[in-house]
């Protein structure tokens, strides 16, 4: 790796002077994605500001009908934590097919939501559950944030410090993973809000996560049986030689089913 | 550069370092421990696993610098008490779950904590999901789940009897 400098910063405003100061910083959470990106030259920066000794970013609180997961909150503590496991088990079970036990024991559910992977799986729950981003310094709601391929409604030197998620009747998760990186190559998460359902798709979108409005539509109207033969050939999707677009229509298809089966 | 103050294996060692360093660098080179080793350096193959804290991590994607004072890491070094194996180490011998031997330190501190982790018992359909994180390119882990299993079982972890080893 290049050298750079580290600064543990141990205040929220503390870290986000030290980033507008150094003019060539990033932010670093769990490192999961950072460190590696880093090793491998597609990240360089010259001031790297662990946000990992802040207080307060750090843990999962119910408050009414809201779950509040610190965004420095690790997917090993989502998996662990009971306020998720009563409130919105589904979660801790999307958390439980990240990787490996290894990389959940340091990954953190901000450093996954910030960097917008588009094959990272937890997008997808943000955006079915109609989660929102507490920041430094704003609120944004779900379906203003993600905006590309690795690209967030957040300012460059804005730090995610919290989501808040509504806590829906019922939720579900389906993952097809790539079988090298674990990745998924198409996730569908599934929420119903009393009559109100919303799914969103990971994965395999050209453009990222995305909601599924043609089954959000089909559930209500028809309830579960009406997602079935769903023509979903005109979705926007990757296109590759291992997982060609019609492969991942499929999927998304048959992991609609299996979400919902798990209802 | 960053001066840390780590407990490794239960000593309390204080060394200075460039900020770009990794865990398992900072462990093999200034620390003299190799036993923990470096494979793929990509984050995929577990060889580098260490625990830090208690939780099992792949030292090649910590930095150092990142680490509070008094961080407790354990190396395999640490496993073995007075000349004597430990239990997971005994099995992993006895089960023939290591052929070349490079990705086996981190095996041994993965298999430790996954024994620690499930006192209520382990299965070999639970070990092979846990194991996914580390990779061994000899063995095809038929021996390596054995070993894991028979070493939670001298461990005090209930194990099915069926799938204890031969």
């Amino acid at each position: 790796m290049n050298t750079f400098d580290i600064f543990r910063a141990s205040t929220l405003d503390g870290a986000v002077a030290a980033f507008r100061d150094h003019g060539d910083a990033m932010y670093l959470s769990g490192g999961m994605t950072l460190v590696p990106s880093m090793k491998s030259g597609l990240a360089a920066p010259g001031l790297l500001v662990d946000l990992s000794a802040i207080k307060g970013l750090r843990g999962i609180a119910r408050e009414g009908n809201m779950l509040r997961i610190g965004a420095l909150t690790r997917f090993s503590e989502i998996i662990a934590s009971a306020d998720v496991a009563t409130a919105i088990p589904a979660l801790g079970a999307m958390a439980a097919k990240v990787a490996d036990r290894h990389v959940r024991n340091r990954g953190t559910l901000g450093g996954s939501v910030a960097n917008n992977d588009p094959a990272s799986d937890f997008p997808a729950a943000v955006l079915a559950l109609g989660a929102t981003m507490v920041t430094d310094r704003r609120r944004i709601a779900a379906a203003d944030y993600f905006t590309g391929l690795f690209e967030t409604a957040l300012e460059a030197d804005e730090v995610l410090a919290a989501l808040e998620f509504p806590i829906p009747d019922a939720a579900a998760y389906a993952k097809h993973a790539h079988p090298a990186s674990g990745y998924a190559v198409a996730g569908v998460f599934v929420a119903r809000f009393g009559d109100d359902w919303r799914v969103g798709v990971t994965g395999s979108g050209e453009e990222g996560v995305f909601r599924l409005t043609q089954a959000e539509q089909a559930l209500q109207q028809g309830g579960i049986k009406a997602a079935e033969g769903l023509n979903l050939g005109e979705l926007e999707l990757l296109d590759d030689a291992t997982f060609p677009a019609a492969f991942r229509a499929a999927a998304i298809g048959w992991l609609l089913r299996d979400a919902l089966a798990q209802l | 550069m960053t001066t840390l103050t780590l407990s490794v294996n239960g000593s309390t060692r204080r060394v200075t370092t460039e900020d770009r360093t990794l865990l398992v660098d900072l462990l093999r080179g200034p620390l003299g421990l190799t036993g923990t080793h470096v494979g793929c350096d990509t984050s995929q193959c577990g060889a580098c696993v260490v625990r830090l804290n208690g939780e099992t991590v792949k030292s090649c994607s910590v930095l150092a610098a990142t680490l509070d004072d008094g961080a407790m890491v354990e190396t395999i070094e640490g496993v073995a008490s007075d000349g004597a194996l430990h239990p997971m180490q005994q099995a992993f011998s006895e089960c023939h779950a290591l052929q070349c031997g490079f990705c086996t330190p981190g095996f041994v501190i993965t298999a430790i904590d996954m024994a620690e982790r499930h006192p209520e018992g382990l299965s070999a359909a639970i070990v092979r999901a846990e194991l996914k994180g580390n990779l061994c390119r000899c063995t095809g882990y038929q021996n390596i789940v054995a070993a894991v299993l028979q070493g939670a079982a001298a461990m005090g972890v209930p194990v099915p009897e069926r799938e204890v080893s031969q």
